[in-house]
């Protein structure tokens, strides 16, 4: 028997989650949690059920949250989350995975730390930061934030990073030597002959393909890309999409060749729905073709956007897909995306969307 | 910007007020807190002892107080450095703030 299906959500005023009938067509609304705090990302440890929130909150700093009966109660800690003295001290917590015993924890100003002990204290993977491009780094509009973390399924060595704006990282060491992997993303807004530099680009979000760890999806600010080599390089698979920007990348749990994404009208026109007609778009070869999911989604005055960890895949069959917006919508699909339904209309601003089955 | 540490000088005890949404994240943490301590650095450590974490809320890594928290003693505000007296009242405050 298929188990129960809990949507997991970060917003600007605290962690929700919804709690799904089988079906995944009635869903009981929980929280708000973390006292209100901003959360930027809320996940699941998939093989123990413990629930982690990172986000920061403006008086009291950084902290990952933890709960370990599927939000009920909360402890949090932020032990070793921290850069030594004279440097910038970290402002937030945004993103986090939790994999074969390790958790890890992205942050601003861009870092990543590691916790061995479920999130109870942190080290800082240094690595990174002494990396010899860190000093051109520039921050994106929400700041010089690590919000995307891929890990590779089989070997807990191998992770990928996304830096707004220094583009796509990869280490195969654990994180103590990392690479550049941006070879083919392109930076619009670069002088003409700069806009294929080995790091800077805008990364929005990385997804990895189901049962393919050398496929990766990467939605930027400046166009959509696949890579068949681990990041070595991208192939733009924009074409037939309505526009080139969007954040979120979602990737279906079983087919490598299908993938979801919500473009955006553009970045400097408003990035909301094209024409105030909301779709998600769905490719079932690898991004050499695109069909508009339009079926339940509101289809005129849809002004909102979808940010870069605010859409995700559940891993039944056929697939659930999920997506929150910034005006305060949960939209769900149980169907692979072919028919939507609103579960919420009035959330804080959505900042990221998870799932756990029980 | 980075306060510095008063380092050797004697513990006095002073009367702690804390913010009540930093009392909720801490269960068994009180509004009214009694303790020793030669400076608002070490106030905090002792607040730390009592509640671990709890420095971590108030203070960052620069190490200042946090940009939106105020300590203020005897109604005067404070800095990491600030020496305390005995039976001083210390006051942290949550500043105005957010969205």
């Amino acid at each position: 028997m298929a188990g129960q299906v809990h949507i997991l959500v970060g917003t600007k005023k605290g962690a929700f989650i919804f709690d799904g009938s089988p079906e995944r067509t009635e869903w009981a609304l929980r929280g708000p949690y973390c006292e209100t705090w901003p959360m930027n990302h809320v996940i699941a440890d998939r093989h123990t059920g413990v629930i982690y929130a990172g986000g920061g909150n403006e008086w009291f700093g950084p902290a990952v949250w933890k709960s370990d009966d599927l939000g009920k109660s909360w402890t949090h800690s932020s032990e070793g989350l921290k850069y030594p003295e004279g440097e910038t001290p970290i402002k937030a917590v945004w993103s986090l995975s939790a994999q074969n015993g390790h958790l890890y924890a992205g942050v601003e100003p861009a870092g990543l730390f590691v916790s061995e002990d479920k999130g109870e204290s942190w080290t800082h993977l240094d690595g990174l930061r002494k990396h010899p491009s860190r000093a051109d780094w520039q921050p994106g509009g929400a700041g010089l934030i690590l919000h995307a973390i891929q890990r590779h399924p089989d070997d807990a060595r191998k992770i990928w990073i996304g830096i707004s704006t220094a583009g796509v990282f990869y280490t195969e060491d654990g994180g103590q030597s990392w690479t550049p992997r941006n070879k083919g993303t392109r930076m619009d807004y670069a002088p003409e002959g700069q806009r294929y530099p080995e790091f800077g680009q805008c990364v929005h979000s990385i997804t990895m393909a189901a049962g393919n760890p050398d496929r990766l999806y990467q939605q930027n600010h400046c166009g959509m890309y696949r890579s068949d080599d681990g990041g070595r390089n991208w192939e733009s698979i924009e074409a037939g999409l309505p526009s080139t920007f969007g954040f979120p990348s979602a990737a279906h749990p079983a087919d490598p060749d299908t993938l979801y994404l919500l473009p955006l009208n553009g970045d400097s026109i408003g990035r909301f729905m094209p024409d105030g007609s909301a779709a998600v778009y769905r490719t079932r070869d690898a991004g050499k073709s695109w069909e508009a999911l339009r079926n339940g989604l509101p289809q005129e005055n849809a002004y909102f956007g979808v940010l870069r960890q605010a859409m995700a895949t559940d891993r039944r069959s056929p697939a659930g897909v999920y997506f929150g917006t910034s005006s305060g919508s949960l939209y769900v699909s149980n169907d692979e995306g072919d028919s939507w339904h609103a579960v919420a209309h009035h959330l804080p601003t959505v900042l990221s969307v998870e799932i756990i089955e029980s | 910007m980075a306060q510095g540490i008063l380092k050797n000088a004697m513990p006095v005890r002073v009367t702690v007020s804390l913010p009540a949404p930093l009392v909720r994240l801490f269960p068994g943490s009180c509004e009214k807190v009694e303790l020793e301590a030669d400076c608002i650095h070490s106030l905090l450590g002792e607040l730390d002892r009592r509640w671990p974490g709890m420095a971590d809320r108030l203070s960052d890594s620069s190490p200042a107080i946090r940009k939106h928290i105020n300590i203020f003693v005897e109604g005067r505000r404070a800095r990491l450095d600030t020496p305390l007296k005995p039976d001083m009242q210390v006051t942290i405050l949550t500043a105005m703030s957010g969205g």
